[in-house]
This record gives structure tokens, sequence and C-alpha cells, in this order.
């Protein structure tokens, strides 16, 4: 059984077609990229894996680990092991990070059967995780996102899979606004988290992330649809070529 | 916001949504329907008052006749007919004071039911209790032990007898008869409340905390405290209040004074819990509260945090009279209203003392069609130089049908004086929400945790078991109101 399924999805926003039958299965262990222009969907493929309301599918399927998501809502999915890196994490003024997270992993290991973790137990396991993505300890008593520079952010993001331990994560736009040495400091802390049970998705714009998270297929996200698969050397081509000559091909 | 996940837990566990909406069977001693001088005079002799004390009532009773009810708050309720309420009601058997074995075991049950075992609070908690059943304060503990410091912590109406020397300076000492509308009806009805007086020198060792509870229908209640904090002492008290779920609404009006001299610090802290109303507005306690205190001595200081969540209209304004110098006044508080509930409430700030100083900071939150105001006073009068007042008024909408409202008034007498007033409003946005639940959290989770989040600046000021106690409440009194 695939992990992630998603057949002929459909969506609209606003009376206009976003996603026009998109198709894509990932298995464990695998890493997908998903490239496209600006507008091709990217955003709204993975607001719609996460249930965000409003980007509910109008015909197609999506299966996780062979479960329907269409019934459940979004902390239902996460819950079950589908996370999300925001291309923009949100601030939660007067939240602390440490709080945030463990109400998260909680939540998680709830779910899961697993017993919840006391605040001891919790910090100390944080603290180790924050320590190999360069977390200093001072972030995690900062309110979650609130002041946080855009490298920041988005090594808040990874921390936070790293501790919920999803099945599958969705890394949207993860590389923007990073600088090299940001870059490959998050590359690093989702390299760290492959492994033979889950899969990553990384929806990116430019090929430069996937020098440093190599991806196992790389797929070209085109006006709602994915026009070509293949493998790290397709993105490749994008680099050399641009969208618009693989979109005219097509 | 550890709370949290138990916050959830309790809501579901509770059936109803408010809580504490249960009925004690008590036999009741109540004075006949309706207000009239011989109700004045039939509950000072219920409590064996001194002359004075029933001269005093009398005369806030023709005040009282005199006045007419405010009516500027943005609240709107129909008229009131005082004649339809009662103004003494004590549960029958009369408990002995220094006793809890004694006292009628279907009452330390009904706190038990409100999660404040008397026993087990005194024993692990180590605060000093005093409990208010409709109109009779029941158990007053840890009383021996405070009596070693010298600091008297028991009900008003005892301490009108055991120490009338004090209780005559200073009652009606910040809050005259003449005060407003409910403080004279207040002073000619009140029936009991605590009283506390810390000696100079003295830090009150302990935090010291009354519950208040109105379970009688139609009776209102009127309880009056009064706290003296002598040279150089610190004391912190704390109130919490409960009402049964009643169709009819309450009238609760109550006076609180303080009086802090040189270098004294009252910390005062309120978790109020009044039965709401139901979600279309029916029943519900009229909270109609006067609070002020005076920072009489020199670098006095006087705190009032409060965490307001439930009444179907809360008017009130705790206030601090600046008059020693360099005394210091501070407002914490957070305004839940919900569903049909109306709350008025903020602070004076009155500067008269040189170089006196004064916070304001309020947290307003509305969700349902509930209106939410803030209205405050900062004046600095003349000869309170280098005074300084800082305002923060946050306001936080959840959904479309509430209202935030803000309404400073600002009087400044010297040019010599610095006053600062900074307000935002914001709503919970779809965006954090989304957030919050990706990253697994449900709904009334995420929502409770952004509150929290947001009235973090006031929660701190709470005592700890408190700020534990008044997260949850804040939870429970907004379950339902997103998604």
């Amino acid at each position: 059984m695939s992990l992630l399924e998603i057949k002929n999805a459909k969506l609209k926003i606003d009376d206009k077609d976003i996603l026009k039958g998109l198709s894509l299965t990932v298995n464990k262990g695998e890493v997908h990229a998903i490239m496209g222009p600006n507008g091709s969907g990217k955003s709204t493929l993975s607001y719609m894996l996460a249930g965000r309301d409003g980007y509910e599918l109008e015909s197609g399927e999506v299966f996780l680990e062979g479960k329907s998501l269409s019934e459940m809502e979004a902390d239902e999915r996460a819950r079950s092991g589908l996370f999300l890196a925001f291309q923009y994490p949100v601030e939660l003024p007067g939240v602390g990070g440490m709080s945030f997270l463990r109400e998260a992993v909680n939540s998680r290991r709830k779910f899961l059967g697993e017993e919840e973790l006391d605040h001891l137990a919790f910090v100390k396991e944080a603290r180790k995780v924050a320590s190999k993505m360069f977390v200093k300890d001072e972030m995690l008593k900062r309110a979650v996102n609130v002041g946080f520079s855009g490298g920041e952010k988005k090594r808040f993001e990874i921390l936070q899979m790293a501790m919920l331990k999803p099945k599958i994560s969705i890394l949207d736009e993860t590389d923007s606004g990073l600088d090299v040495d940001a870059l490959k400091i998050v590359s690093d802390g989702v390299n760290a988290q492959r492994n033979d049970d889950n899969a990553i998705v990384v929806i990116t714009h430019y090929q430069r992330l996937l020098d440093y998270i190599v991806p196992d297929f790389v797929h070209i996200l085109s006006d709602g649809s994915i026009i070509k698969s293949g493998g790290p050397e397709l993105a490749l081509e994008v680099e050399k070529n641009g969208y618009a000559g693989l979109i005219n091909a097509a | 916001m550890v709370a949290t996940q138990e916050t959830i837990d309790k809501v579901k566990e509770v059936s109803s949504t408010y809580k504490y909406g249960f009925v004690t069977d008590l036999e009741a001693e109540k004075a006949p329907l309706g207000l009239s001088e011989d109700i004045v005079k039939f509950i000072s002799h219920k409590k064996k008052e001194p002359r004075w004390l029933l001269e005093w009532r009398l005369k806030a009773y023709k005040k009282w006749l005199s006045m007419e009810a405010p009516n500027w708050a943005m609240v709107d309720f129909p008229k009131i007919n005082f004649q339809d309420i009662y103004y003494y009601s004590a549960p029958k058997t009369k408990p002995k004071l220094n006793s809890l074995d004694e006292v009628d075991p279907e009452l330390l049950r009904t706190y038990e039911k409100l999660g404040i075992p008397i026993k087990e609070q005194e024993v692990l908690a180590g605060v000093a209790v005093d409990y208010v059943f409709d109109s009779v304060s029941v158990a007053t503990t840890f009383r021996e032990k405070l009596a070693k410091e010298g600091i008297i912590f028991c009900p008003i109406s005892e301490a009108v007898q055991s120490h009338p020397e004090i209780v005559k300076k200073y009652i009606g000492s910040v809050i005259p008869i003449s005060d407003n509308y409910y403080a004279a009806l207040n002073s000619a009805v009140f029936t009991d409340g605590s009283f506390v007086y810390i000696p100079k020198g003295v830090t009150c060792p302990m935090e010291l905390s009354t519950y208040f509870r109105i379970n009688e229908q139609n009776s209102g209640q009127f309880e009056r405290t009064l706290i003296i904090a002598e040279d150089n002492t610190y004391v912190s008290y704390l109130e919490g209040c409960t009402a049964p779920q009643r169709d009819e609404n309450q009238l609760h009006a109550a006076v609180v004074e303080l009086v802090a001299m040189n270098n004294a610090e009252i910390k005062y802290s309120t978790v109020q819990n009044w039965y709401p109303g139901d979600k279309e507005g029916k029943g519900g306690i009229y909270n109609f509260v006067t609070k002020r205190g005076n920072c009489l001595g020199k670098k006095s200081k006087i705190s009032w945090t409060q965490v307001e969540t439930g009444s179907a209209i809360t008017w009130k304004y705790p206030s601090c009279v600046l008059k020693g110098d360099d005394s210091v006044g501070e407002f914490y508080s957070v305004a839940v209203a919900n569903n049909a509930q109306q709350a008025d409430t903020g602070t004076k700030m009155i500067h008269i003392g040189k170089n006196t100083k004064s916070t304001i900071i309020s947290k307003g939150i509305s969700a349902g069609k509930a209106q939410n105001t803030y209205r405050g006073q900062v004046q600095i009068q003349k000869n309170a130089k280098g005074s300084r007042n800082f305002t923060q008024c946050d306001s936080l909408l959840i959904g479309d049908k509430c209202g935030a409202h803000t309404v400073p008034y600002i009087n400044q007498f010297t040019p010599h004086a610095r006053v600062e007033h900074e307000a935002t409003t914001s709503k919970i946005s779809e965006d954090q929400l989304f957030y919050c639940l990706q990253r697994g959290l449900d709904t009334e989770q995420a929502t409770s945790l952004i509150v929290n989040g947001f009235c973090k600046e006031v929660m701190k000021e709470l005592p700890m078991e408190f700020a534990v106690e008044a997260q949850k409440l804040i939870g429970i009194s907004l379950e339902g109101s997103v998604g």
C-alpha cells in the first residue's frame, strides 16, 4: 500500500479551476519534489492535502495509508501523521514555543496511543532535537514565530517536524527567504529525518534546494496537473531550460 | 499553557456549559421580600450591630432612595425591580465559625463541587479562605496562624463586633455611601464579606482568599470587603465567585475598599465566574460592583488583577486613588464576554501625590454576540508633578457578531506628567487557527492557546495556583465560540 495517493484531484477556488486532475503516488522511504512556476497550484496542493477550510476537493480522492482524507478535518490529518511545513509560518503572540510544541506532540502521542510526555521529559527531548537544528533554548521560550527571522521560522518548522515524527511531510517552499547557510542547516535537518518508514514531498520553485535534499522523483506541476515526472535529472533540465520549454513540449 | 489539555477534558466532562450551575438544597432563613427601612433594620438586628452602624445604613438607604441608577455604561437590561429581591438569606443551620466540623455537611459538599474542598484547600494550598454563602460567612480557615502575626482575617460582621473601632474608622472612607447608586444600596443592605487588617511591619505569610456563592433564588448578594494594610506591610488577597444556573437575573452589588499606608502593598486578585446566563441571554448575574483602593501612604502600592469570565452584565471599575507621594496603582484585567454577555469594565487612576505611577493593562475578549467595553479614566491632578501613566487596551474578537469598545478618559491638570495610551483590536485569524490545527490541536485547544497567549501579560500577575484555574475558566467560557 502506498503512503500517500492522490487520485485525479480537482479543486476550484472562487469558481476558478486550480487543480485539474492531479494524480500522485508516494511510497514509504521516498522523497518527491514537485516543481512548478508561479500560479501552477503548488500552495493550493499543500493546503488541500493539509485540509485547510476552503480547499476541499470537487472530485477525486486522497488516501493516507489507504484511508480517505475527505472526511478528516485538518487536525485529525495532522494527528494521523501528515505534516505541512509552512511557506509563511504564522505568528502566535504570547504562545510560548515550548508549550506549543508540547501540546502538538502530546496530541499526536495521544492519537498513537502513546503516553503523553510530562513537562520535564518533554523539555529534555525538545532541547536534544533543538540543538541538532541549531535552535537555541532561548528561541523556544519566545512566542511562536514572533519576531523570528526568516531562517529562524523555517528552522522552527523543521524542528516541529522532527518532534512530531510525521509519516508524510510536505515542505512548502521551505527554501524561500533562506540564505545558503540557513538552507544547509534546514536541509540537514530534513535529511536527518529521512527513513524507510516515512516520505517527504518537497514543493519548490527553484532547483537549488534539491542540491541539498536530493529527491528520488521530480514532478513538474503546470496549470493544475503534473505534466512530467522523472528522476533528479528533471530538476536540472528545469534549471537549464526554464519551465517554459518543458510546458511547451508537454 | 500547560493547562490547556486539562481545559478541554474539563469541558468535555461537564455536560452543561456552566459547571457551577447546581443548587444546594439548604434550608435558608430569609428576610421578607423587598426593600424598606424595616428590612435595613432587620438585617442590622440579625447581625446584632451597634447603633452607629444601623444609623449609617439608614443614612445610606435614604441617600439611595434619592439617587438614580446610572445609565452611562454600554449595557442594556430591563429595569431592576428592587422590591422583588431578598436582601437577606442565610443557611438555616447556623454554622459555628471556628470549627469546620460543625459546618452543615451539605454546604461543605457544595464547596467540594466547586472544586474547593475547604479542608483540602486548607491543608494543601496553605491558603487562608473565607467562605461567603448567600449572605453569611460560613468558615474562615487558618485564623489562628494569622492571629499569631497579629493579622485579623474574619467575616466583616464579626469584625464589627470584635474590632468596631477599626471598622468604624475605615468603612465608607474609600467609597462613601453617596458614591454611586449601587454603593449606596450596598451600604444600606450589605450582609457580610471579608475583613482584613495587617498590622505594621507584617508581611502576610499566605494568600488570603474568599469564595462567594449565591445559592438562593431571587436573593441578591451584597458583600462588603475591607482591607487595611498599615505601614510596611504586604498582603495578597483573592476572591472567587460562582452562582447556580437560574432563569431569572440575580443582583450582585458588592463594595470593596482597600487602604494602604506608607510602604504598604495590597495585591487584590479576582476570578469572577458568576453564572453568565444561557446562550440567548436568559438569566445570569448582574455584577454591579464598586472597588476602590486608597494609596494613602508614601510609596504604597495597590494592584488589581481581575479575570472576568462570568455574569450576564459586568459593571465594575476597580480604581486607585494615589494620594501618597511615589505611590503606585496597577490594573491588570482580562474580561471575556461570550454569547449574550455584556461587560463594561475598566479602572480609574486618580493621581494626587507627586511622582505617582499607574499601569493599566486591559485585555478584552468578545465572542458570540457579546459586547465588551473598556472604560477607563486617568486623572493627573495639579500637584501630581512627575506622575506617569501607561495604558494598554487590547481587544480580541472571535467571530463577526460581537463588539469591542474602548472608552478612555484622560484628564491632565499639570504639564509635568506623562500619560501614554495604546490600544489594539485584533481577531483570531484563519491563518493562526489553521496553523494550530495542522499541528494536531483541535479547534478548542487552538482557541484556548491563542486566547491565553493574548492574556499572558495579565495572567502572569495572578498567584500561580489561580492562574491555572483562570486559564481553564477562559477555555470553558469560550467553548463553542469558534468553528
